[in-house]
């Protein structure tokens, strides 16, 4: 039976919803709370490095979600970009940053007063979005999507792809070149 | 396996009138247990077979004694580094550090998911349509266990260890993947049985048709990014004996250090697997005419030879320099690896 976002009903849990609890459900409910109680771990861990934990938890939810709607490829390449590489490479500068690794740091300050109304206005037109937008997608029935990803970006997509691309290179390009060391101005 | 164990199973479950809708988890549950039964014996006789070669290559004999011929000595080693104490450091970070060997020993064992050890879908455990791709994802999460494991430790050469081993894992997850994509590219596919058939048949009815005929590079790429992923010599800057005592493993012992150990060689099986999966033709024979050997032999078998080149590599050459290391990774194996993709675009445009 495939995935419909139509039954779950955040705010009107009517005898629909508690009695077609199917396997489907129950994954996408255990995945979702994992996902987001490792969030709110995230932002409120005492210790930044555990703070990085739980965010590969939340990167493995997303791919636990994306696998829910039969987006296999997706859910992979998240596992790789995500947790294989863009969480490394927080942990290493973490570890390159002295003395941070063993502080307890306090992820509140005192402008805490002035950033919630700001949060909270964002998170109303979010919610507001999420529940007035018909969501018109269903899951497509478990499929190779490998070569449907690869038909769209190169044929439909191109433009996008190919300014990913370039914004890739750009920010490539500047990085070594602050990397780069200054040989003119070195005396020796 | 499942195929032939669903029947088995139906049919026990059927004669004991037990639900049919049990069928399905109980093959998964027996399926995962004959992998970690494969796992837990392979790895018992790579670590013989590693000591034994490695003994033999510096001119020694290697165990001898435990059992004939020592057959026993890593049943032995086993048990005695189960009832080994299990020590947490005082200052460790508790949690993180209990939770580190797992994660390394976890995605080691989750690869074994697609791996063909034989024709059909009888032989592999789930021919997922985006194989490589699976492999290549779930081997990168060793590599926060690793970290984990340096950092939670609180010691500064395990620390030094897992960040040497942040650096060199960026650096040669790309050649790895650059490596396996001409193979995909030649095969049409991700799934590792559909890579296999894609081999099949004889140039002039005597060469087998495998990827390494055309893919001789990548297949070298492939094997130095994989002992530098899966941290074995002369790439295992990470534990280097000689410079940081065990790397980040320093504060292991017990069942926690064994999981370490258990992952490591479960991935040299792992990285031979891949390696006869992609470039020698799978479980394909060697030529059509020897097709009376089992199928399942000959992916065991070119598996073990590749096994014997890593163990050879391993106690022949020397531990690289850190920065060595990174130049040769960035500066050489990344963009041969582009050109072989370029060229391997062109062979199959002409093709």
């Amino acid at each position: 039976m495939p995935f419909d976002l139509h039954s779950i009903n955040l705010f009107d849990m009517g005898k629909q919803f508690v009695f077609t609890l199917t396997l489907q459900k129950i994954s996408f409910l255990a995945v979702a709370f994992m996902t987001f109680a490792s969030a709110v771990a995230v932002v409120t861990m005492k210790n930044i490095f555990h703070s990085l934990l739980f965010l590969v938890l939340t990167f493995l939810g997303v791919a636990g979600i994306y696998l829910l709607l039969s987006a296999d490829f997706l859910a992979a390449v998240q596992v790789l970009v995500y947790i294989g590489a863009i969480t490394v490479l927080i942990m290493f500068a973490l570890m390159l940053t002295s003395k941070l690794m063993a502080k307890r740091v306090s992820q509140t300050m005192e402008q805490w007063i002035v950033a919630l109304p700001v949060t909270l206005g964002i998170l109303v037109v979010l919610i507001r979005l999420v529940v007035l937008n018909p969501w018109g997608m269903k899951a497509a029935p478990a499929g190779p999507t490998t070569g449907i990803i690869g038909t769209s970006l190169m044929t439909k997509y191109l433009l996008p792809f190919e300014l990913a691309s370039i914004v890739l290179l750009v920010a490539v390009v500047g990085a070594i070149l602050l990397a780069k060391e200054d040989k003119s101005d070195d005396p020796s | 396996m499942s195929l032939t164990l669903t029947g088995i199973i139906k049919l026990v479950f059927g004669w004991l009138h037990i639900p049919e809708f049990l069928v399905q988890p109980t093959v998964m549950i027996v399926a995962a247990a004959i992998i970690l039964g494969f796992i837990l014996l392979v790895v018992l006789y790579l670590v013989y077979g590693l000591r034994k070669v490695m003994g033999w290559i510096q001119a020694r004999i290697g165990p001898n004694r435990v059992g004939w011929e020592g057959l026993a000595q890593t049943i032995a080693d086993a048990l005695k580094l189960l009832t080994k104490e299990d020590i947490i450091p005082k200052n460790a970070d508790k949690w993180p550090f209990i939770i580190a060997p797992i994660i390394v020993f976890v995605p080691a064992y989750m690869v074994y998911l697609v791996i063909p050890f034989g024709k059909g879908n009888g032989w592999v455990v789930q021919d997922l349509n985006i194989g490589i791709l699976y492999v290549v994802a779930v081997l990168a999460i060793p590599t926060i266990g690793i970290i984990t494991a340096g950092w939670s430790s609180n010691n500064k050469w395990s620390l030094l260890g897992a960040f040497r081993a942040a650096a060199q894992i960026i650096s040669y997850d790309i050649p790895l993947v650059l490596a396996m994509v001409p193979a995909v590219m030649l095969a049409g596919t991700l799934s590792t049985q559909g890579i296999v058939n894609a081999q099949q048949g004889t140039w002039f009815g005597i060469f087998p048709r495998w990827f390494i005929v055309s893919q001789g590079v990548g297949f070298i790429i492939y094997l130095l990014a994989a002992l530098a992923e899966s941290n074995m010599t002369p790439f295992d800057i990470m534990e280097a004996e000689s410079e940081l005592v065990a790397g980040f493993n320093t504060e292991y012992s017990g069942m926690k250090f064994a999981l370490f150990f258990l992952a490591e060689f479960a991935s040299m099986f792992t990285v031979s697997a891949i390696a006869v999966t992609l470039f020698f033709g799978g479980w394909l024979p060697i030529h059509p005419s020897l097709s009376f050997i089992p199928p399942v032999i000959w992916f065991l078998g070119k598996a073990a030879v590749f096994i014997f080149v890593i163990m050879w590599i391993r106690s022949t050459l020397p531990r690289v320099r850190v920065d060595q290391l990174m130049s040769f990774g960035w500066k050489v194996l990344i963009p041969v690896a582009l050109l072989n993709i370029a060229w391997t675009g062109l062979l199959v445009i002409l093709a």
